[in-house]
């Protein structure tokens, strides 16, 4: 990156490093950490909202959205992320392939499955076959997106569901006395009120997603832990302009104060909010609020 | 049956070269297992295979394209058609086989060694590390030793230094350059034991027209000398006996 990199055996250390750390494959690895951030930022609003419709649907008072809503919330709750991440993505993918390939491939008389392979035509794969790499990477991020919304959209369905029956029936039985129909009381009454009693289980979900984050290692994205096991690993002289020994211990320990710093500020967003919402509310805290306004 | 194998056979042929246009070759590696495969400095797959690859690939008249995939996983991702081949200095064995095919060797049947910290480890009753799923896990596994199994090399050498591990057992030419710059710290013990069928190319049991180019593709550069050329550019002057 800079001039004087050329030659870094020359180097003293303080630039040596400067030059190790702005090396193309250093700055794949700053990319993993957006890589990672980006996926947070879009996970957690898909997610909510699969949690919100989850929820929805289990207190629906009709019957098959009601059993919908809950199978969904009882079976992702009870397989296990990995088994879950391992199986799920690889069938979705097959899945999506296989729709594709019965509409656009329809005079297609090979099986799909030849023992071990799955293969369909090669206007049905997704990505196309011929797409840059940026798109496949692009393909296999959305798909983590949803998977990890699925699973994480589960459990915030029923950390909704909790919250909407914690709202106090006074409160729906007055709102129906003063003549709201149902769909008023839930988007008027119920719904405003329920995020105080949602929001520690919410928050809560939200650290287990920073921290299920190097699950995506395991969907085949280069993201932060990979980068790590990879840059920390020994280099000799015979492969890099930057020999050296076992430095993942030093990579890994990036890694953790990445994570906590990341918790910690969480943490404090997440109080400020919790303060916001209990303004007003019929609980404690929102009665402590008040005395101490008072 | 006969006619059945004939019928798929030239369908498997008509079908390959209805879409053989327009289509990238995307080649699977591990991009962890120098000179065979490592990332480089600017953060591309760099190595033997990568060069070899390449030449292969221009021979054959393909564009290809370069992907990354953990060892682990490498042969379901193949076959699940998320790449279409493999070249990460995997051996040829009866097992892989039965899953995947391979091309002919490029190169030839490799020797394995073991590394340890000092001279006096006991090779057959002590512990020995090995990457997952490697013909070297299961030579191991068959020795007698205690196996201990990683799923990167990086970690199989980081288990002999930290003591978890008496000895590794990997490739030879994986190793010696790690033994060579451990300042005498790590040294071989016992005697190379070669292995496998030789390192090949990894493709699809359905994709033969692939496995037919790139066949013919090696076969050109081993009768013109240039694979034995590469093979002395990345393991060292004689290692091309082709």
């Amino acid at each position: 990156m800079f001039s004087y990199c050329v030659d870094p055996d020359s180097l003293e250390t303080l630039a040596w490093l400067s030059c190790y750390l702005t090396t193309g494959v250093h700055m794949s690895f700053y990319m993993a950490f957006l890589k990672v951030l980006g996926l947070l930022a879009v996970t957690a609003p898909v997610a909510l909202g699969f949690g919100f419709l989850g929820a929805m649907a289990a207190r629906s008072g009709f019957g098959p959205l009601r059993w919908f809503g809950k199978t969904y919330i009882a079976i992702v709750r009870g397989v296990p992320d990995i088994a879950f991440f391992l199986f799920f993505v690889i069938a979705l993918d097959q899945a999506l392939e296989w729709l594709r390939h019965k509409t656009l491939c329809p005079d297609w008389d090979m099986p799909i499955r030849q023992g071990n392979d799955f293969i369909v035509c090669q206007a049905a794969k997704l990505p196309a076959g011929s797409a840059p790499e940026w798109i496949h990477e692009t393909y296999g991020f959305a798909l983590a997106v949803i998977t990890f919304a699925i699973v994480f959209g589960a459990f915030a369905a029923n950390v909704l569901f909790g919250g909407m029956r914690a709202v106090p029936h006074a409160q729906l039985e007055t709102a129906a006395a003063y003549g709201m129909s149902q769909r008023q009381t839930f988007w008027r009454v119920l719904v405003p009120q329920m995020w105080v009693y949602a929001l520690p289980g919410l928050s809560n979900l939200w650290m287990v997603l920073i921290k299920a984050t190097p699950l995506l290692f395991l969907l085949g994205i280069e993201d932060i832990v990979y980068w790590a096991r990879e840059l920390g690993g020994t280099k000799t002289s015979r492969f890099t302009d930057y020999p050296h020994g076992d430095w993942r211990m030093w990579y890994f320990l990036a890694l953790l104060v990445f994570y906590l710093a990341f918790t910690k500020v969480s943490e404090i967003a997440l109080e400020k909010l919790m303060l916001r919402l209990t303004h007003g509310q019929a609980t404690t805290g929102g009665e402590a609020q008040r005395r101490a306004a008072s | 049956m006969k006619s059945l194998i004939l019928t798929t056979a030239a369908l498997a042929i008509v079908a390959g070269s209805a879409f053989a246009q327009d289509k990238t070759i995307r080649m699977g590696t591990e991009g962890a297992y120098p000179p065979y495969n490592f990332i480089n400095d600017s953060g591309e797959v760099d190595g033997f295979e990568r060069e070899l690859g390449d030449e292969l690939c221009t021979r054959a008249e393909l564009t290809c394209e370069w992907v990354k995939n953990d060892w682990d996983s490498i042969i379901p991702n193949l076959v699940s058609s998320n790449y279409d081949t493999i070249m990460a200095g995997m051996s040829i064995t009866d097992e892989r086989d039965e899953v995947i095919d391979f091309t002919q060797d490029y190169y030839p049947p490799t020797e394995s060694a073991y590394v340890a910290l000092s001279d006096d480890v006991d090779l057959e009753g002590g512990i020995v590390s090995a990457q997952t799923a490697t013909i070297q896990a299961g030579y191991v596994a068959e020795s007698g030793a205690t196996l201990v199994e990683f799923a990167t090399p990086e970690e199989t050498i980081a288990a002999v230094r930290n003591g978890e591990a008496d000895a590794v057992f990997a490739d030879y030419d994986y190793l010696l350059p790690l033994v060579e710059e451990s300042g005498g710290e790590l040294t071989f013990v016992g005697e190379g034991v070669p292995l496998g069928g030789g390192v090949g190319m990894g493709l699809r049991e359905s994709d033969t027209e692939l496995r037919d180019k790139f066949d013919a593709a090696i076969t050109s550069m081993k009768e013109d000398g240039s694979l034995n050329a590469l093979l002395d550019k990345w393991f060292g002057e004689g290692v091309g006996t082709y």
